[in-house]
């Protein structure tokens, strides 16, 4: 019954969402600076850990794949799909959930328990169109960017592996990589995070709009925003993966 | 003017609104006044709607608040001023830009214009222009509601409600608030309806004056009958502190 009245509450704060801005200047004043806040603030993060995880993603599919029937070929390409298929897009998404989710719940959050929501809804604002639609919309735009960047420098990362260590060398990286490249796994990487942006964004307003009482209840709708955006973004990966790729 | 006639609210079966009936006057301050937990802040919050009452009317201007839809609330809205407890202030935002922010979202003149009424309401409410730049954090809680007020007034609206105004501001600038809301009030004939429990402030500006007690309204009147009402449940709020009752003392 609960989950029932979560859900509703949520369609419901989503038909305020999306509707035309009371003032579109104002939705196009807010929206570049949910792009640097949500996306491009969200860089550095990206960077390190696509390149980390394409380097050790390399490393330990070398080592750990020592049969020497399997091509040369092998590790560039298994890297490469892991990062195409889930890493670039889902895991990036689920780390993301935690950096994105949690400072918009908690921006939320704190606008709801000093009051300055309602100053917007008293001065007849649609507050949850707002401070919640430039937020989703610039998201969903950054999101294909993010994935797109988070591949190209997980390959990196990956190749930085064999110029920099004796594990496996570049030329049989490079070929692993160029070798039965299909274009649509990028296509459905992309789609997928689309999904993602759109759940990370609209649950985190949602918990950070609904937050009531003090300093402590923003800390736990902070919490309840990442821990359940987390849990859709899996369930959606299932669902967009079996309806994509089946 | 606006009119609450016969209005119930209730919470989870816990009836806190109890038939109230008020008449808040156009050019006064009306103030609410009631011990925490009497239902002082219910019954603001329902007459701006932040709270749907069950039974009853709250008529602004003739306009019944709960028979609008969401549109048409929100219409009305735009002649509410309101200064909150805390002020809520917009954290992102300058001081100059928080009173520019609603007559950005709703009035149709150019960026200098605006600037300009911003500039009106801030030397309005006394603020120096120093101060324009700074963000909401960088002032104090005295210029923060300084502020707010601007804010509220940014727009000429017909109906200011001002929720607890002096909380947490030391008794000189409550009496410099408590002015200023009053000098705003008659200045533009404003019907401001202020929350408080403060009894300086109700000494002060309060020209009719609700006294809520356990959600029912227990007592209408101003600041020059409250002393002398014989209700005991208003005594007791009016006569707490030791300097009222001296002043009641001395009035003997």
């Amino acid at each position: 019954m609960s989950l029932l009245s979560e859900t509703g509450k949520y369609f419901l704060l989503m038909e305020r969402v999306f509707v035309l801005p009371d003032r579109q200047r104002m939705f196009f004043r807010q929206f570049p600076k949910e792009l640097e806040k949500l996306g491009l603030q969200s860089l550095p993060i990206v960077i390190i850990i696509s390149v980390f995880i394409g380097a050790i993603m390399t490393m330990q599919t070398k080592l750990n794949s020592s049969n020497p029937l399997l091509p040369t070929y092998t590790t560039g390409l298994v890297t490469r799909d892991t990062l195409l298929l889930e890493f670039s897009s889902t895991i990036m998404c689920l780390i993301l959930a935690g950096k994105v989710g949690s400072n918009i719940a908690s921006e939320i959050g704190t606008m709801r328990i000093t009051e300055q929501i309602d100053a917007l809804e008293i001065m007849g604002v649609n507050s949850a169109n707002y401070l919640i639609l430039p937020k989703i919309v610039a998201f969903v735009v950054m999101m294909p960017f993010l994935v797109i960047f988070s591949m190209a420098l997980g390959l990196i990362g990956g190749y930085g592996v064999g110029l920099f260590t004796n594990i496996i060398t570049t030329g049989d990286y490079l070929s692993g990589i160029q070798y039965a490249f299909v274009p649509f796994y990028v296509f459905y990487s992309v789609v997928k995070s689309l999904f993602f942006a759109f759940i990370i964004t609209s649950v985190a307003s949602y918990y950070g709009y609904y937050a009531y009482g003090g300093a402590l209840d923003v800390g736990k709708a902070s919490t309840n925003a990442v821990v359940n955006a987390s849990i859709l973004v899996l369930f959606f990966n299932i669902l967009i993966t079996s309806l994509m790729l089946n | 003017m606006i009119e609450v006639k016969n209005v119930d609210k209730s919470f989870d079966g816990n009836q806190v609104l109890k038939n109230v009936s008020a008449v808040f006057e156009t050019g006064k301050t009306n103030m609410i006044i009631g011990q925490s937990g009497s239902g002082k802040t219910v019954l603001m919050k329902s007459i701006i709607g932040l709270h749907r009452i069950e039974k009853g009317r709250i008529e602004y201007d003739g306009r019944n608040l709960p028979d609008m839809q969401m549109k048409e609330i929100r219409i009305l809205r735009r002649e509410v001023g309101m200064l909150f407890q805390g002020s809520a202030l917009f954290d992102s935002l300058s001081v100059l830009e928080n009173v520019m922010y609603p007559l950005e979202m709703f009035s149709l003149t150019t960026y200098e214009e605006m600037k300009e009424r911003a500039y009106f309401c801030l030397k309005q409410v006394n603020l120096e222009e120093k101060a324009f730049g700074l963000a909401p954090s960088e002032i104090s809680g005295g210029m923060q509601k300084r502020v707010a007020i601007a804010r509220a007034i940014a727009l000429q609206p017909k109906y200011l409600f001002c929720d607890e105004p002096n909380s947490g501001l030391d008794p000189k600038t409550s009496l410099i608030i408590d002015h200023l809301i009053s000098e705003i009030t008659h200045i533009f004939g404003i019907t401001t309806i202020i929350n408080s429990h403060d009894m300086n402030s109700v000494m002060e500006i309060g020209e009719n004056i609700i006294f809520i007690e356990n959600g029912e309204k227990a007592w209408q009147g101003n600041n020059k009958d409250i002393f002398h009402v014989d209700n005991e449940a208003l005594n007791g709020f009016v006569f707490a502190s030791e300097l009222y009752k001296q002043v009641k003392k001395a009035n003997q």
